[in-house]
């Protein structure tokens, strides 16, 4: 329900063809990207044609070429042995690459379908499996490979596979964390209802999901096995008779003190197909990242957006009773927008208008995206990163909130105006305890002793209808319900004794009996504390049962607004209208099964 | 008259298997019984943990029977084998709460609505012959069908899920809070669609919700979950306007109206009988 | 909390068991004919034979490896084959050289990390993308080539630091930190290119989760809610990472320990590999098993204390 959740429908068509477009298609329009691609599509032409291209032998050497310098001969010099660097550098570059793609290869089978299957049916098998891993990681992947390596002997190929099994929980972890995800979704009870067959359900519905997380895990490993494999040569207990990058680098390191330009080959190759690598897979995140909506950064927006705050005035209901009450908080004009990436601002607030007096329950009603809960937040000055308030005033007690200093604001939170959010559950902070989150503040805002705040909050737990005060102040989050949680933040909500409580849908993800019981609890701290209440709902009843006055909004604006009886009993906006019309409490029952509804069954299947 | 119902629950136990060894089983559901008839609309309500999306997963084939039956026009459905149930698809189908994730985001509308035809075996002109008749059943454009689900909003998605669910005619439409999250004017739009598709073509529904107005808005029956049994069944009407049950009372008057002064009213009404409870549970204990 | 503490020490003597048994047992299995080895070409059918016998090695390998276990309990590995000298001595005299080098890298990592990862989550823009540069380097580049590279620059070219050459920790601090400057940094930076990433995704994470507004609303500053809220529920994935850097950088430290010639495990690691000197390399894998199953076990104590709900499970 709330507005941050809801991502903006696209609605030009370009918009939606570049979504769905391919996103390989746009890999390549990724700059990162696309060098990045372009030097791994070099290295791999220079491993597959290094005979074509190597003007020599890469094992044949020449004493008298020993460390000869480039130039001649040997355009890149010749090494310890008198071996031609350049062509070294070109097998190196096959034997190098194969090695990792083969442990990546390995790593990739035994991982993904592991994964898949530990995923998709749990059971014994995801036991076995997290046995496995454990064991396989309780070394250090480089003393397996040196134990390995002990027995096999020093052949590229059987120590890069030893790796590749090393490498496998990766792939086996992404797999499954993914497989799980997707396997609670409703889109596969509903493909399982639908009769579709598992095999078929893990192809379409499963495999989709995870091959590019997979594309991007393979890059960086195969990252990794160039390091891992070209570390063992270095280490000189690699096969010599292979050329690879790591040999080179153990020869040239030997010589460092006569020769140290032969490091520079062998170590730019291995640098930058890493790096290429890495900045592959990242590439390929950020391009899945931003086609499944998410802005890849947020530009400061122009300052000179102008807000557009066009729309008709809103519907205003006179006073049916004289209200000599002071006002408390004023809003004029309110216009709240989202920096976009394009250096534009969204506008989810178009001009919002509203007074709450002293003492007053204020209901703000609208239905998802009308930027009801964006106008609580800037109020309070909490909007999500990327959100601010671009034009209008927040007039509270002579103070103009939209242009307060952070530091002033910290002091108008808590202590005069405070917030009740909606989702009870995700609003306590799990790592502490329940009472510490209630002492903490009222000890930074009221400037009162632990003890004296710890007095209180019990007071507080048992005030707001806690049966058990002590044991909820000693409790962590999760171990309450989500009523008592709630309960919990409207004594935190009122623990410091603000002027005005902002509540955000408070009730709505409570039970119907529970949310019946925390509205009577608001009704009666109201009206002991004498507190302004600003309450953001779109449930009508909640705004009968507890609110003097009403704003409707849509779309960003405040269409109707006046004294909740009036506004009930004669909606005038024809969008108020039609949501009194949408509302069923006072619609009649349907009734008892007629019985034509069984003839029309039979005659309708029959017919088929 | 047709006086066979179509799916007869009979005291149907749920039990999930608890984490850890040596705890007890946690019971879903403790022997739970109910009826639908041919083109009946079922509602049953109750609050979170009653058990009422397990009674519906139930007799999906999505939960673990532990005891008891369901039968669907006669057959025993509690036990099948991944392949029997598979072929009852054309017979029960569903309709989720959730319209984001009830819906595969990387696939397209037709490839979604084709899929339960494609395991019929339907041809491929006739699969998008039924897509475009399935799509203008449920009142959205043709042209919806090579979009993604992100393209619509809630109230679009959720006539999509409905699309599904009526792709192979089904006798039985489970609907898991449906219209729960979406907002008031849409939720009446879609009521009144479930409500034409059911007089068009006399499917029944299994209506599950958490909110007595929609409930009683749809349904012809209501049966009221608490706790994992069915604390009251019966007329709708009767059920949601003068319920007998204490719990279903408390729920009644919990929900605010929307009109301050009935709703004061109500309130009255709300603490005047808890506090009757109150006293008859005191007397009960004594 | 005691019983979470013991049942993981349990969890993990159970593992390290494990994984030693099949070490052995795949160790001994994969290797051909041992007495040969150690011997030479040269040696006669019956020198080999004799050998054999005197290692153990005409007895079948299940009740080698009985045997094995039962001296391994009381911490007698045996003895190396070429050198003869006892496998724990062989290992335990270097094993602080090597402890001291890793820690003192997972010291400096934790900090430099966070304190990156918070910074370029608090101040994104120019902050963030100088950590992602660092990271996207750091995690590229393996550690071996930037320690050759700091070799041949801060200690060849600028003579600031000795190029080779070790000082005990125990013998002078001083002469320490100037042998193991160079090597640290080589370690770290790519361990601290995944802390950092990993500090920044999840204080941004946290930082957008609702009881951080929550906190906020009650007058709560937003450095205070960050340094004791945030960072505190950022802190256990970021444990995590630090465990799995800490595994790898003990496979690190065997490589740069060869490149700045320190007398740790890292020379005795590759000299038994390059010989097949297999009771050398069980003992070096039960120890850096042994080494990874405390790290484990000390970190999810950690992660207990920081998060009251891995507590329970």
């Amino acid at each position: 329900m709330s507005e941050s959740a809801s991502t903006p429908v696209p609605t030009v068509a370009a918009e939606l063809r570049a979504a769905r477009s391919h996103v390989g298609r746009r890999l390549l329009k990724n700059p990162t990207g696309l060098v990045a691609l372009i030097v791994l599509t070099v290295m791999v032409l220079l491993a597959v044609f290094a005979d074509l291209l190597a003007p020599m032998d890469p094992s044949k050497a020449n004493i008298q070429d020993v460390l000869a310098p480039a130039g001649g001969a040997h355009p890149l010099g010749a090494d310890s042995a008198g071996r031609d660097v350049l062509s070294r550098l070109l097998f190196a570059t096959r034997f190098s690459i194969a090695g990792a793609l083969w442990a990546v290869l390995i790593a990739a089978v035994i991982g993904v379908t592991s994964g898949l299957i530990a995923g998709y049916y749990q059971k014994w098998f995801e036991s076995v499996s997290v046995w496995v891993i454990s064991i396989i990681q309780a070394l250090p992947g480089i003393v397996v490979l040196l134990a390995a390596r002990a027995v096999v002997g020093p052949s590229i190929w059987l120590i890069m596979a030893v790796f590749g099994v090393i490498l496998s929980p990766a792939f086996y972890r992404l797999t499954y964390t993914a497989v799980v995800g997707v396997r609670n979704e409703l889109f596969i009870d509903a493909a399982r209802v639908a009769g579709v067959g598992d095999a078929s359900i893990i192809g379409r519905h499963i495999l989709s999901v995870v091959r590019a997380p997979i594309i991007i895990q393979a890059a960086l490993l195969a990252g990794i096995g160039i390091a891992v494999q070209s570390g063992l040569d270095f280490l000189g207990l690699g096969d010599t008779n292979v050329p690879t990058w790591g040999q080179m680098l153990s020869d040239a390191f030997s010589r460092m003190y006569q020769a140290p330009v032969l490091l520079i080959w062998p170590s730019l190759a291995i640098a930058l197909t890493s790096i290429s690598l890495v900045l592959f897979g990242n590439a390929l995140r950020d391009e899945l990242e931003r086609a499944a909506g998410k802005p890849k950064k947020k530009r400061r927006g122009t300052t000179g957006y102008v807000p557009d705050t066009s729309g008709d005035a809103p519907v205003v209901h006179d006073e049916e009773r004289a209200d000599d009450r002071p006002t408390l908080l004023a809003v004029d004009g309110l216009v709240v927008g989202y920096d976009q990436p394009d250096g534009g601002v969204k506008q989810v607030v178009n001009g919002v208008s509203l007074t709450v007096r002293k003492g007053e329950v204020h209901g703000l009603i609208g239905e998802s995206g009308s930027g009801k809960t964006q106008t609580a937040w800037s109020i309070l000055r909490l909007l999500p990163a990327g959100g601010r308030i671009v034009a209008g005033t927040v007039s509270f007690d002579g103070k103009d909130l939209a242009h307060l200093s952070e530091s002033a604001m910290v002091k108008i939170r808590g202590r005069r105006i405070a917030y009740i959010p909606q989702e009870p559950m995700s609003n306590l902070d799990p790592s502490f305890t329940i009472g510490s989150q209630l002492v903490e503040p009222m000890t930074v805002t009221l400037g009162i002793s632990k003890a004296e705040a710890k007095e209180r909050a019990l007071a507080l737990l048992g005030r707001v209808g806690l049966p058990d005060p002590k044991k909820t102040f000693d409790s962590y989050p999760h171990e309450v319900s989500g009523g008592q949680a709630q309960r919990v933040l409207i004594a935190g909500a009122v623990s410091c004794e603000a002027d005005l409580i902002i509540a955000d849908e408070p009730t709505t993800a409570l039970d119907v009996t529970v949310q019946a019981d925390i509205l009577d609890l608001l009704r009666d701290l109201q009206s002991d504390l004498h507190v302004a209440v600003l309450i953001v709902t779109h449930n009508f009843g909640v705004v009968a049962d507890l609110c003097d006055r009403v704003s409707v909004m849509q779309n960003g604006r405040i269409v109707e607004t006046g004294p909740a009886r009036s506004i009930f009993r004669g909606p005038r906006h024809p969008y108020t209208r039609s949501l009194f019309d949408a509302i069923l409490e006072d619609g009649a029952a349907r009734g008892p099964l007629a019985h034509s509804a069984d003839r029309n069954t039979i005659t309708e299947r029959s017919a088929r | 008259m047709n006086a066979e119902p179509l799916l007869v629950i009979d005291d149907l136990v749920v039990e999930y298997p608890a984490k850890g060894f040596g705890k007890k089983p946690f019971r879903a559901l403790k022997g739970v019984s109910l009826d639908i008839r041919p083109g009946e609309c079922v509602g049953l309500v109750g609050e979170s943990g009653s058990g009422k999306t397990t009674l519906g997963r139930a007799v999906l084939g999505l939960a673990p029977v532990t005891g008891g039956s369901v039968r669907f026009k006669g057959q025993d459905i509690s036990h099948l084998k991944r392949k029997q149930r598979r072929a009852l698809s054309d017979e029960i189908q569903v309709v989720f709460q959730d319209p984001y994730s009830s819906l595969n985001p990387s696939l397209t509308i037709e490839q979604t609505l084709a899929e339960p035809l494609r395991v019929k075996k339907m041809s491929a002109a006739d699969a998008s012959k039924r897509i475009r008749g399935l799509l203008d059943q449920v009142g959205l454009p043709a042209n919806s069908a090579d979009r993604l689900p992100r393209e619509f909003s809630g109230g679009q998605r959720q006539r999509i899920a409905i699309a599904r669910a009526l792709a192979l005619s089904p006798e039985l439409i489970v609907c898991d809070e449906p219209v729960s999250a979406l907002d008031l004017s849409t939720q009446a739009r879609v009521l009144d669609l479930f409500k034409d598709i059911q007089e068009a073509t006399g499917v029944a529904y299994l209506f599950v919700s958490h909110d007595l107005a929609v409930v009683r808005h749809l349904s012809h029956r209501v049966a009221v979950m608490y706790h994992g049994e069915i604390v009251e069944y019966g007329d709708g009407g009767q059920v949601t306007s003068a319920p007998e049950h204490p719990y279903t009372q408390r729920l009644l008057l919990a929900a605010p109206v929307p009109d301050p002064v009935r709703q004061e009213q109500r309130r009255a009404d709300r603490r005047r009988l808890l506090e009757a409870q109150r006293e008859m549970e005191v007397q009960a204990g004594v | 909390m005691l019983r979470f503490i013991l049942r993981r020490l349990l969890a993990g003597v159970i593992l390290l068991f494990v994984a030693s048994s099949l070490a052995y047992l795949l160790l001994y299995l994969g290797a051909g004919d041992i007495a040969r080895q150690i011997l030479g070409v040269s040696a006669t059918q019956e020198q080999v034979a004799a050998k054999a016998a005197q290692l153990g090695l005409d007895q079948p390998l299940i009740v080698r490896y009985v045997d094995w276990v039962g001296h391994a309990i009381t911490g007698d590995f045996g003895a190396s084959w070429f050198t003869s000298q006892p496998v724990v001595a062989a290992i335990t005299s270097r094993l602080a050289v090597t402890l001291s080098l890793v820690i003192g890298t997972t010291v400096v990592t934790a900090l430099v990390g966070t304190a990156l990862g918070v910074w370029a989550a608090r101040k994104r823009g120019a902050a963030d993308r100088f950590v992602q540069i660092v990271s996207v380097l750091g995690f590229a580049i393996p550690g071996f080539l930037i320690a050759i590279f700091l070799v041949n620059v801060f200690a060849l070219n600028l003579g600031w630091f000795k190029p080779t050459g070790f000082v005990q920790l125990s013998t002078s601090f001083p002469g320490w930190l100037s042998t193991v400057t160079l090597p640290i940094l080589a370690l770290s930076i790519g361990a601290i290119a995944a802390i950092a990433s990993q500090v920044r995704g999840s204080v941004i994470d946290t930082m957008r989760q609702d009881w951080v507004r929550t906190l906020r609303s009650r007058g709560l500053s937003e450095n205070r809610v960050l340094y004791k809220h945030v960072l505190r529920n950022a802190g256990g994935p970021a444990l995590a990472v630090l465990a799995v850097q800490f595994v790898g950088l003990l496979g690190g430290a065997i490589i740069v320990e060869k490149i700045f010639a320190i007398p740790g495990l890292g020379p005795v690691a590759v000299d038994s590999t390059a010989r097949g000197d297999i009771p050398l390399v069980m003992g070096l894998v039960v120890v850096t098993a042994a080494i990874v199953v405390v790290v484990n076990i000390v970190i999810e104590i950690l992660h207990g204390f920081l998060n009251p709900k891995a507590r329970i499970s």
